[in-house]
């Protein structure tokens, strides 16, 4: 049986279609789109082509607001250190404890190089407090840097409601939208969003390809300077064939939307259903209410989460976890941690993202296998007892921590 | 995806002596916090022979934890309690056929539950005595408590000085920059600042010399070898152990461990270590083996 992908929030297959446009970019049309010889001449034009469908994607006005990067941290990058760079008078930063490592490693580096970072607190479902983010407005902020929906749990953040805040205290506003793009219906015209990220890797094209948008007049410094690509604001000869088939990715998700929101939301909402009613002791994290339509975080209560994943790809399903052993990291997910998900159950927790790839053959398979392999799981728990967990089960198991 | 040994995966999927056992006369409860899992070993000791009869575990945790703690009752029982001591975390890593240096830290919590379910039998308090932090250090498998701790009692200022300490950021270097970080909060307790000792990355003498004839270049080779070799021997004595150079063939490199590095958990990624520096000082591909694995037409000789 063919193995089953539900890890799209990782990354995604690179559409057939979207191949199709890259390959003549590879060996025929291979020049360099600066130069002035045939080689290169329509390399030029599918660039250009490719930057519109981006711009009608996200809604921009301009096609000049398009910045060719080689990824979403290199536009995370690029985007808050521009800020401040620009204005070094502003000493300060406002973002959320559950940013993707591509922003929080950034600005935990900058806190050493004397910025104060203000890290929005999350309450039990993810959400933002507003009138926490409204007090800490104010000249000194270089850069609000808010995501635009959680990579773990999918959870959307208000950001659109959020630049217009900052715009009233004229302050910058960028936001990660690595899971939102293709996913959500995005209109930046209209917006007071000034620098916006996405990745080519997570909406069916090529890993290696990004886009950080600016929107005209937004003051900007480079990260990378040199030749006058991208007109001097990203130096660095293009990733044409990336490019192109971004372009492509980017045209194919505009008219899968609906499907997205639609289909993929149904087959996510069984999967969601299907194992919460087969699973005693598991639950949802995030916002259910403000999710991307792909994703559903469930933790499993008393068992952890590698152990779930290596089991699961013994019966050929893929997905991702948020504890601490598949990160490598000492917590288990950052994203968990602050939304306040116990310990026993934030370890525990399996992010499945779908895209329209999956079918709901795929989900009943998945809604099958789940059950016995947290069973069998839970079995081997000390914080497990026959068919439920122990009494009072962090008191009867109580491990002396080293 | 880790890459665990087929030993590991398969203590994973088919464990061996899980949950609790029956008639236990010891128990052992702990947990790492480096990866949130916690284990309970149950154990039936008789109490004449004070053989273990029977062993169980249960255990919240990651693959490696799981197939650690699998290992680990079966490495027990019919041990009396004595001899089961003896069991180091490092007999329990190369009984799954070795763990990811990340996952060291389970095949540990096996062993202090083991020290735990002991003491419970024995009536004593079991109580840890080393701590864990972040690894910082992938090469050698060290984390940030033991880097902190060895600056703070050696009174270190250097990142040179730490790698020889710890063996710490002596191999690849790519954690400089966290050695970096500890340094600089361990020196602002004291009120000093962390001074980096020139740009680093000092490149070896061989690389920027043009190729010489076989023969001169033989001598400088060994030379350069034995070079190396010294500047790890403060590492490694530090640890109350040391290395020889044995023999030399072609791109194998045959060195004696003696002392606590010989049977140490480390030799294996001492010898790794070893050799990611000769790689980099000789500028060629070398391998470092221990002189057990060498062959005995050139041992003999
Ligand atoms: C929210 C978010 N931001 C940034 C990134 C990083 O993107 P990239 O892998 O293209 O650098 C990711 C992907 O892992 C992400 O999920
Ligand atoms: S990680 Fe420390 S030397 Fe390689």
């Amino acid at each position: 049986m063919k193995d089953i992908y539900m890890d799209n929030n990782a990354t995604t297959m690179v559409d057939s279609v979207v191949v199709e446009e890259m390959l003549p970019y590879f060996s025929e049309q291979f020049g360099n789109p600066s130069s002035m010889h045939s080689f290169g001449n329509k390399v030029g034009f599918a660039l250009k082509a490719a930057r519109k469908q981006v711009q009608r994607l996200i809604g921009a006005e301009f096609e000049s607001e398009i910045v060719f990067t080689s990824c979403g941290s290199e536009s995370d990058s690029t985007a808050i250190l521009s800020a401040i760079k620009a204005q070094p008078d502003r000493k300060e930063i406002i973002t959320t404890v559950v940013e993707h490592p591509a922003v929080l490693t950034l600005c935990e580096f900058l806190e050493t190089e004397g910025y104060t970072v203000h890290k929005l607190k999350v309450d039990t479902k993810g959400r933002l407090d507003l009138d926490e983010y409204r007090s800490l407005l104010s000249d000194k902020v270089a850069v609000v840097s808010v995501m635009w929906a959680n990579n773990e749990s999918g959870t959307i953040f208000p950001v659109e409601k959020m630049a217009d805040m900052a715009n009233e205290h004229g302050v910058m506003f960028h936001t990660d939208a690595v899971q939102a793009v293709g996913k959500l219906p995005i209109d930046l015209e209209n917006s007071n969003i000034h620098m916006l990220s996405l990745s080519g890797h997570k909406l069916h094209a090529p890993k290696g390809v990004g886009v950080l948008y600016l929107k005209r007049g937004t003051r900007f410094r480079p990260l990378l300077r040199g030749g006058h690509q991208e007109r001097g604001r990203r130096a660095g000869t293009e990733n044409v064939t990336s490019i192109i088939g971004l372009g492509k990715a980017c045209e194919l998700a505009m008219t899968h939307m609906e499907f997205e929101n639609v289909q993929v939301k149904a087959m996510r909402d069984r999967l969601q259903e299907g194992i919460l009613s087969a699973v005693p002791y598991s639950f949802v994290t995030g916002d259910p209410e403000n999710r991307l339509p792909n994703t559903a975080s469930i933790a499993f209560e008393y068992i952890e989460g590698e152990a779930i994943l290596l089991l699961m790809n013994k019966v050929g399903i893929a997905a991702s976890s948020g504890s601490a052993c598949t990160s490598g990291s000492l917590e288990p997910s950052h994203v968990m941690m602050a939304m306040s998900i116990p310990y026993t159950a934030a370890h525990g927790t399996v992010r499945f993202s779908l895209s329209r790839y999956n079918t709901m053959e795929e989900v009943e398979r998945v809604v099958a296998e789940i059950p016995p392999i947290v069973a069998k799981l839970r079995k081997l728990s000390p914080y497990w007892k026959e068919d439920g967990p122990a009494e009072n089960p962090e008191q009867s198991f109580a491990p002396v921590y080293t | 995806m880790w890459n665990y040994s087929e030993k590991v995966q398969e203590h994973f999927f088919d464990p061996k002596n899980a949950g609790a056992v029956d008639d236990a006369n010891a128990t052992g409860d702990v947990g790492s916090l480096s990866c949130g899992d916690a284990l309970r070993l149950t154990l039936k000791v008789n109490p004449e022979s004070e053989i273990i009869e029977d062993a169980g575990f249960q255990t919240f945790g990651c693959g490696s934890a799981i197939a650690s703690s699998s290992a680990l009752t079966e490495i027990i029982k019919g041990k009396t309690i004595d001899e089961a001591l003896e069991v180091s975390n490092q007999d329990i890593a190369d009984y799954l056929d070795g763990l990811p240096p990340e996952k060291m830290h389970c095949s540990v919590m096996g062993r202090e539950a083991l020290q735990a379910a002991v003491a419970d039998y024995r009536g004593e308090e079991w109580s840890d005595d080393h701590e864990e932090g972040a690894l910082i250090c992938k090469c050698f498998a060290i984390d940030e408590v033991m880097v902190e701790e060895t600056v703070r009692s050696n009174n270190l200022h250097t990142v040179e000085e730490v790698t020889n300490f710890t063996k710490a950021g002596g191999g690849c270097s790519s954690c400089h920059e966290a050695i970096e970080g500890v340094l600089t909060r361990v020196l602002a307790e004291k009120g000093e600042s962390f001074v980096a000792a020139g740009i680093g990355g000092a490149v070896p003498a061989v690389a920027a010399t043009p190729k010489e004839s076989m023969a001169t270049g033989a001598l400088k080779r060994i030379r350069l070898i034995e070079k190396v070799l010294d500047e790890v021997r403060p590492a490694l004595q530090a640890d109350n152990g040391d290395v020889e150079l044995v023999e030399v063939t072609g791109k194998a490199i045959y060195v004696h461990l003696t002392g606590a590095c010989s049977g140490c958990q480390m030799a294996a990624m001492t010898l790794g270590g070893i050799q990611q520096r000769l790689i980099e000082e000789l500028g060629e591909f070398v391998k470092v083996l221990p002189d057990t694995e060498m062959p005995v037409e050139i041992a003999g000789a």
